[in-house]
């Protein structure tokens, strides 16, 4: 990115916000994310969305895994917001978000996550609030999406079914497990999944194969798509 | 639905004048009258007691304890009479004025139980525990509660709980057990055997009844109105109507000396939602105020409304750390409004903090060296305020190998200290629970299955992790003696990956029947 559309980018962002303050930013740590997003990472006074690429859970359960590493290399607790109680914090634990780390809330509704979602967006005290949804209207996502703004702190509102609906997400992304490579020996390799940026707003939408979180909670380039980036270097 | 705890104290005065006398709030040496009566050789019996009254030149005996009630002195006796029956009789003057404020002070005791307590003089207590039962642990634990810390300091009580005070009273006075739960909707069974007198009536009003046949209160209850009523006046009626909770019987509360508490009254009464909204908002910036000249943070706050026709309608709710921070209290406190009933009006509206704590200025880390600690007791309070106590949590590891019941909901506030579960062992973000039975099949009993069919979705293994075993906790239940899973982790064709375990070891028929089930989803 050249400095003079840099500093336009920024110019515009100070223009769109309510509060012109530059944002801080989340990053994968993974070269070819972090360079495709407008900002150099996820945005954190923003809302994003998360998705499975499937109808059913176990897409689902993908996507919570990638919310959990994006949540495992930040610093502050986070609420994590459920209807469900099909959450396993061990799970979590296993991809780097600490059981110390997370607040749990389980609400009757999701009419009632959404509420609780925008009240805990106000508190500047936490890095990240974290939804399951199925349904997200565009008002209330974009309430959602004003409150995150205000207090920086990132909303993620993680979709148990995936819906083309329009919402006012800054990002939207969408994780489908792929065939992990075989070993040389018996067992069972680091998962795969293809993750898909879907919209972006002020930016395009990309598609990358990544290797699961590991035990930090960050994404891996797949060996043999790293080599082949570096002979194209 | 309104519950009211009506505690009966039948040994009030003389209670009251044992404990001051063991607290030696009383001159030891003995009053007059002790003095005159102990010129013989008996010395004074240590436990029988009377307070003595006068009525123009007559002594008259105005209480007497347990132990003289049982020997023959009752109230109205002459006290030369009760001393011919007991001679080793104390014989103290009654203190009506001391005993009524005592009895205030107790019922200001009582607020720990409720915000809403009454006395119900002269030998009484009323505790609205409307919706306050489940944090003492029900009723039942609630009213041993109180009769257990009464007995302790040396008060002889009885208790009731039903719907109504009148219901709560007459049970708690002309009940057969010393301890009577009522249940919801109950008044009128509770109460067809009790003597009519149970009514709160007029001595003259329950001699006349009797007279009349009227023998218990479900004689009367069956009886036609208006002849009664004709005969006994309204007041017949509207006892009976308020044991029944046919009309409303509204308590006068106590307020403890030393609550800090605002008020508010209005010339009009406001019923409109923005209005209760308004002054709830005034109220707590007030109450803030009065909380920092005390350097107090509030732990409990109760917002009454009191309505028009005499009813309270009350908001309580609770913070995870002392506050004073008016914005907060306000946010809480708005929250719970939605439930208030305004009926006609309310009239006054009152804010207090029935439980505080010291909040001094506090020191905090300067904002050049680092970023101070998040303070995340008032989202806490938000939060449970919203979702309710329990589903508020943080998950705490346990010891256990059982994946179920490897995790356990600790309070929000909870300090895990860096606890966590073992790094290597893989777990899946999201659990089944109950495990779902699937059709699998497996070429070997140590092998992961080959193919295994999930709601009639068949998926082909590609790859799979495995086994990890994990036996049954047989000290913690007899069934889980022999209990064998062995959890692999499998990849189907699409990359998709399951945690699936076996039950029993493929060796003894009692540690399963090599049955599959699906536990885990790692997407």
């Amino acid at each position: 990115m050249s400095p003079a559309l840099a500093a336009l980018r920024s110019r515009i962002r100070l223009l769109e916000r309510s509060t012109p303050r530059p944002g801080r930013v989340q990053a994968f740590g993974v070269a070819a994310l972090d360079a495709h997003l407008p900002e150099g990472g996820l945005a954190c006074g923003a809302l994003h969305e998360v998705a499975g690429g499937g109808p059913d859970e176990i897409a689902a359960a993908a996507a919570t895994l990638f919310v959990a590493g994006i949540l495992a290399r930040m610093e502050r607790p986070v609420l994590w917001c459920t209807v469900l109680r099909d959450l396993y914090p061990p799970g979590l634990a296993y991809v780097g978000l600490a059981p110390g780390r997370v607040l749990h809330g389980t609400a009757p509704d999701e009419k009632t996550v959404l509420l609780v979602m925008e009240e805990a967006l106000r508190h500047p005290g936490l890095a990240a609030v974290v939804g399951e949804l199925s349904r997200l209207p565009m008002v209330a996502s974009r309430r959602l999406a004003l409150a995150a703004e205000k207090s920086g702190v990132m909303a993620l509102a993680l979709r148990r079914r995936a819906e083309p609906g329009l919402t006012a997400a800054a990002t939207r992304w969408r994780v489908t497990p792929l065939p992990s490579v075989a070993l040389h020996s018996p067992g069972i390799g680091r998962a795969r999944w293809r993750v898909e940026l879907v919209r972006c707003r002020g930016g395009e939408a990309a598609e990358w194969v990544m290797e699961a979180c590991d035990a930090q909670g960050c994404l891996g380039v797949p060996a043999e798509l790293g080599y082949r980036q570096t002979v194209a270097a | 639905m309104r519950r009211v705890v009506s505690v009966f104290l039948p040994n009030w005065a003389t209670d009251r004048q044992w404990q001051l006398r063991k607290a030696g709030a009383l001159p030891q040496t003995p009053s007059r009258e002790s003095v005159l009566r102990t010129t013989g050789p008996a010395a004074p019996d240590p436990h029988s007691l009377v307070l003595t009254t006068r009525e123009g030149s007559r002594r008259l005996v105005y209480a007497a304890n347990q132990q003289a009630l049982s020997l023959g002195v009752y109230p109205g006796m002459a006290v030369s009479q009760a001393q011919a029956m007991l001679p080793k009789l104390q014989v103290e003057p009654a203190d009506p004025v001391g005993d009524a404020a005592a009895l205030k002070r107790l019922a200001g005791w009582c607020l720990r139980f409720s915000p809403l307590a009454a006395c119900c003089a002269p030998d009484g207590v009323w505790i609205d525990i409307t919706g306050c039962a489940h944090l003492h642990g029900g009723e039942d634990a609630l009213l041993n509660a109180v009769l257990d810390r009464l007995a302790e300091a040396g008060v002889n009580a009885r208790a009731a709980v039903a719907d109504t005070p009148g219901c709560a009273h007459a049970m708690a006075r002309h009940g057969l057990d010393v301890l009577c739960v009522v249940p919801p909707g109950g008044q009128a069974k509770a109460l067809a055997n009790l003597p009519v007198r149970a009514l709160r009536l007029e001595a003259e009003i329950s001699a006349a009844l009797q007279r009349l046949g009227f023998d218990t209160v479900g004689q009367l209850a069956a009886a036609p109105r208006a002849p009664l009523a004709r005969r006994f006046g309204g007041e017949l009626m509207r006892r009976l109507d308020q044991a029944m909770g046919r009309v409303p019987e509204p308590l006068e509360p106590v307020l403890p000396p030393d609550l800090c508490r605002v008020r508010q009254g209005f010339a009009e009464p406001i019923a409109t939602p923005e209005d209760l909204r308004r002054v709830t908002v005034l109220l707590a910036e007030q109450l803030c105020e009065k909380l920092r000249l005390r350097d107090q943070g509030a732990c409990r706050l109760d917002l009454v409304f009191l309505r028009v026709d005499g009813v309270a309608q009350m908001v309580r709710v609770g913070t995870a750390a002392p506050t004073r921070d008016a914005a907060h209290i306000a946010r809480l406190l708005v929250a719970g409004i939605e439930t208030v009933d305004p009926g006609f009006g309310v009239e006054s509206v009152m804010l207090a903090a029935p439980l505080t704590d010291a909040l001094g200025a506090r020191q905090t880390l300067s904002a050049l060296t680092a970023p101070a600690e998040a303070d995340l007791a008032a989202l806490i309070d938000t939060l449970i305020n919203r979702l309710g106590a329990g589903a508020v949590f943080r998950a705490a590891p346990v010891e256990s190998d059982i994946p179920e019941r490897a995790v356990r909901a600790a309070p929000p506030l909870a300090a895990l200290g860096g606890r966590n579960w073992p790094a290597h062992l893989p777990r899946p973000p999201r659990l089944l629970a109950p495990p779902r039975r699937v059709e699998a099949m497996a070429l070997l009993p140590d092998h992961p299955p080959v193919q295994f069919t999930w709601r009639k979705k068949p998926h082909r293994v590609r790859r799979a992790d495995g086994p990890e075993r994990v036996y049954g906790e047989w000290w913690l239940d007899d069934d889980a003696f022999f209990a064998v899973r062995d959890y692999f982790q499998v990849e189907d064709e699409a990359g998709q990956r399951f945690w699936l375990f076996r039950q029993g070891d493929g060796e003894r028929p009692e540690t399963g029947d090599m049955g599959w089930f699906l536990h885990g989803l790692f997407g």
